[in-house]
């Protein structure tokens, strides 16, 4: 019927969707994080599927390995792991699934209805040599001005984090000294 | 079964944005509202590339604005986990229906 | 060339007096405040006599013929190109006279009352509203424009409102003023309608322009207002006729006349000025603004307003036979000598010997300002001196006032028409018009002639004569030369004004009239006077049982009389039965209910609203994310498929 290709598109498009429906509407939030954990996966299948090695791998350690370590490190400082998530009012989650579901319905017709054209140039590989000779090139729109912008916020987040995450000592020790 | 082309691959974009859009609204638990997010942004990903590698092939702005975006939400993320934190000291609940300050 | 300052300042004084003396009065002038009002008024006559002198025998004659000078006029009000209101000021013989007269007892009564209102704590209060009423009345008379007069006859019934209610602390009083106000400003709404349809007949407010329009044979607007007509009768008759009816209630005629008997509630000096002088006088006046257009276009309501006037002559006359109030019969005095100028007026044609009723008319007008402002001073020093009004508790105060008793007794002679006094010249005048005109009205009038000097002479025989003074007498008896100097003056005019050609000087279309004097005419009025006079002399000089008889064997007639024909309450059925009952309390009711409810609805209606609206401001981000996607989804299908 079809190649492996398509298959594996398939299941990873099942796995994405399947997981991502599962991690919000389960009540414990550890089991959340871990289908986030999948989903994000899922995601990184994609982009090798798509041949887009560079990002997946850049998928898996920073968002996989990164950012879903530290949010289950927080649900673990907040003592949460155990207990069940509170429930949600039901008219809440039915005006919520109302308007999604509206959403959804439009922007599947607006994209349905578009008829994107395939572009025709000849392809560049995104192969690392390409995307380091594009990423730290001045000239050449080239990106290098960006990289170094988001080197900037990226201290600044760690700077704010630090700041907004700091204890303020209380005042009669600071009195003390 | 066709070939999966472009509106496929949107198609499971949009309705991961859609599901993230939906756990951002119903979550009352502040954690769950930051993967929500996470899955939005994933979405948002995907929709840069698959436009990069179908619609314009011969460049790579696509790839270098999927870069910026996970190295962005990662730093978001960090932040975000500080505010939570702060949150819990003052309210002592990271319930997100507690902090309602700024009712009528 | 007339002075357009002179002319300007003599209302202009007036109206400064009103705004210092009302702004400051109270505060720093408090015991000079009489003495501002009265000099300034001093100079606003002498102003208006200088005036007078200019006009009559410098410019105001050309070719043998009076002619009209407007001095100043500007635009306050500009409705078209063409239809305005103007301001301004207009010489003319009437308007001349009119200065001199307002402005002569305006004087009087305020060195009048420096002696009279002394004492008072709201002294400068009155002699702003004097002030006021002075401006009012002379802006009224020096009118060029049929607005500007209106504005100024309201602003005469405010200022005849504010005296009345003087003692407001007395519901009397308060009540009087209401009453006056109200009937002047129901008959003010007969003047409005009749402003309008002759303005809109002939397009424009001008005096000048609007009789040349509507009295010239064949003019435009003639013939086009010929077209329009209401009920059978031509829409020019009915603006006369209502025009006609303001000036009937300003003037107090009957049926409007119900106000001026209460209106002596007031001070008295107040009721010299305003309700015998001058105010009352303002529906005269009007007619004869208006006179060429009433003559010559709708001659047939000149019919009417010589009936009203003859009848308002006799019903007052009898009236005041019964009233005991000497302010009373004083007042109803006054009603029937207006009754006297209005039908004078009434009989009048437009020029030549025809145009004699007018004449006569405003000569009665000069003469009994005169004399009436005399009376009422004269009554008002008798009140003064023994804190009383009721006839019952005076008598043979010849002796103790004897300063008031004759220059009284001149006023009641000059009143009841004998010779060689004013009253006699004009009355006599108004006779001889009557007589050639319309002999009906000429045998009323002269029926009431005699009735005058009958309730004249009945008053007072029983102030000065009749019995020995049993009541409380005030130590300072008369009151001083203030008091004294202004009756003093006033009989000197009553007694020698009637030498004055007043033919020569005012007349409806500016030509002299020979003012002829016939003795043979003059016989009969003469008579029926004394014999007025003897008949209350034989009832009245002693005391004595006689008027008891007589009103008893008059009885149910004698009984009507004293009760005012019962009008009063007649007006108070229809207005308390009928208009209260039949259109007030519906109104009221709409308007609590509907109106009130109305808006009250829209007040909660909104508050409802912002109710429901805030609480979607709940505090919570993931509530405002909602909204937030679903607007967005609806402004994008908005834009997407609808538009």
């Amino acid at each position: 019927m079809m190649s492996g290709s398509t298959i594996l598109f398939y299941l990873l498009a099942a796995l994405i969707v399947c997981c991502g429906v599962l991690s919000v509407l389960t009540r414990q939030i550890f089991r959340a994080a871990i289908y986030v954990l999948f989903t994000l996966i899922g995601i990184a299948g994609l982009y090798f599927w798509l041949q887009y090695e560079f990002l997946a791998a850049v998928q898996i350690v920073v968002y996989v390995g990164g950012i879903i370590v530290l949010i289950i490190f927080s649900i673990f400082l907040t003592q949460q792991a155990g207990d069940k998530l509170a429930k949600q009012h039901i008219n809440r989650k039915i005006f919520a699934g109302l308007s999604v579901f509206c959403g959804f319905a439009l922007t599947i017709v607006q994209v349905l209805e578009h008829g994107f054209k395939m572009g025709t140039e000849d392809p560049i590989l995104p192969t690392v040599e390409n995307i380091g000779h594009r990423m730290l090139d001045v000239n050449n729109s080239g990106y290098a001005f960006p990289f170094e912008i988001v080197s900037i916020l990226l201290l600044a987040a760690l700077v704010g984090c630090i700041v907004i995450a700091l204890r303020t000592k209380p005042e009669s020790e600071v009195n003390q000294k | 079964m066709m070939e999966p082309g472009l509106t496929h691959i949107l198609f499971v974009s949009i309705s991961l944005f859609f599901i993230g859009v939906y756990g951002f609204f119903t979550r009352r638990n502040l954690i769950t509202m930051l993967m929500s997010i996470e899955l939005i942004l994933n979405s948002v990903n995907l929709n840069f590339i698959s436009f990069n590698k179908y619609l314009w092939p011969g460049k790579m702005d696509g790839l270098f604005f999927s870069i910026f975006i996970i190295a962005i939400a990662a730093a978001e993320a960090a932040v975000a986990i500080a505010i939570i934190i702060n949150l819990y000291r003052s309210h002592h609940s990271i319930d997100v229906e507690t902090a309602e300050e700024l009712k009528y | 060339m007339p002075n357009t300052l002179n002319i300007a300042l003599i209302p202009l004084l007036s109206l400064a007096g009103f705004l210092v003396l009302g702004l400051f009065g109270r505060k720093y002038f408090n015991k000079v405040s009489g003495l501002i009002g009265t000099i300034l008024l001093f100079i606003s006559t002498v102003l208006a006599l200088h005036t007078a002198y200019e006009y009559f025998f410098e410019y105001g004659k050309v070719a043998g013929v009076y002619q009209q000078f407007i001095p100043l006029q500007f635009t306050w009000l500009a409705f078209t190109e063409t239809m305005t209101i103007n301001m301004g000021l207009m010489i003319d013989p009437i308007s001349v006279m009119m200065l001199v007269v307002v402005t002569f007892i305006s004087l009087m009564v305020h060195l009048y009352s420096l002696g009279y209102m002394k004492g008072e704590e709201r002294f400068p209060i009155y002699y702003a509203f004097l002030g006021l009423f002075t401006f009012s009345m002379l802006g009224l008379v020096l009118a060029t424009n049929i607005f500007q007069m209106y504005i100024f006859w309201e602003l005469v019934g405010v200022s005849s409102f504010l005296l009345i209610g003087y003692y407001y602390e007395k519901p009397t009083a308060v009540a009087a003023a209401k009453k006056a106000f109200i009937v002047t400003r129901f008959a003010d709404l007969g003047f409005l309608i009749g402003i309008l349809i002759l303005s809109y007949c002939s397009g424009t407010f001008d005096f000048t322009t609007l009789i040349a329009r509507l009295t010239t044979p064949g003019s435009m607007e003639l013939q086009t207002a010929a077209t329009y007509s209401f009920m059978g009768i031509s829409a020019l008759t009915w603006g006369a006729a209502l025009v006609f009816v303001g000036g009937a209630g300003k003037s107090a005629l009957f049926p409007l006349h119900i106000w001026l008997p209460d209106a002596m509630e007031g001070p008295t000096p107040v009721s010299a000025l305003i309700h015998a002088a001058t105010m009352v006088v303002a529906g005269v006046y009007l007619v004869a603004r208006l006179f060429p257009f009433f003559a010559l276009t709708t001659p047939e309501v000149l019919v009417g307003v010589g009936w009203v006037g003859a009848i308002s002559a006799v019903v007052a006359a009898i009236i005041a036979c019964t009233q005991t109030d000497i302010k009373r019969v004083l007042a109803y005095s006054t009603m029937s000598q207006i009754g006297y100028m209005m039908f004078a007026m009434g009989v009048s044609k437009y020029g030549g010997e025809d145009g004699l009723g007018f004449t006569a008319s405003l000569f009665h007008l000069f003469t009994h300002a005169l004399f009436k402002a005399l009376l009422f001073l004269g009554a008002g020093a008798v009140i003064h001196a023994i804190h009383s009004n009721e006839m019952k508790d005076m008598g043979g105060l010849r002796t103790k006032m004897p300063i008031t008793h004759i220059t009284f007794l001149v006023a009641c002679l000059t009143i009841a028409g004998m010779p060689p006094l004013a009253g006699f010249f004009s009355k006599e005048a108004i006779l001889l018009a009557a007589y050639q005109q319309n002999k009906l009205i000429y045998w009323v009038a002269l029926l009431t002639s005699g009735l005058t000097a009958f309730y004249m002479f009945r008053l007072y025989f029983s102030i000065f004569w009749n019995k020995p003074f049993q009541g409380h007498y005030k130590q300072q008896g008369e009151g001083g030369l203030v008091m004294m100097l202004p009756l003093i003056l006033l009989s000197i005019g009553a007694a020698f004004a009637g030498f004055i050609p007043f033919g020569n000087f005012v007349t409806a279309d500016g030509v002299a009239i020979e003012s002829h004097f016939h003795v043979i005419f003059s016989v009969a009025p003469v008579l029926i006077g004394l014999v007025g006079i003897f008949t209350a002399m034989y009832l009245y000089k002693n005391a004595n049982d006689h008027p008891n008889q007589l009103s008893n064997s008059l009885g149910g007639l004698y009984k009507a009389a004293y009760h005012k024909f019962y009008m009063d309450e007649l007006y108070l059925f229809v207005t308390k039965k009928v208009i209260f009952n039949l259109i007030g309390k519906p109104a009221a009711w709409v308007d609590k209910t509907i109106v009130d409810g109305l808006v009250n609805l829209t007040g909660s209606g909104t508050q409802m609203v912002s109710e429901g609206i805030k609480k979607l401001q709940s505090g919570k981000v993931q509530a405002y994310a909602i909204y937030f996607l679903t607007s967005l989804i609806l402004l994008t299908v908005l834009f997407i498929y609808v538009w």
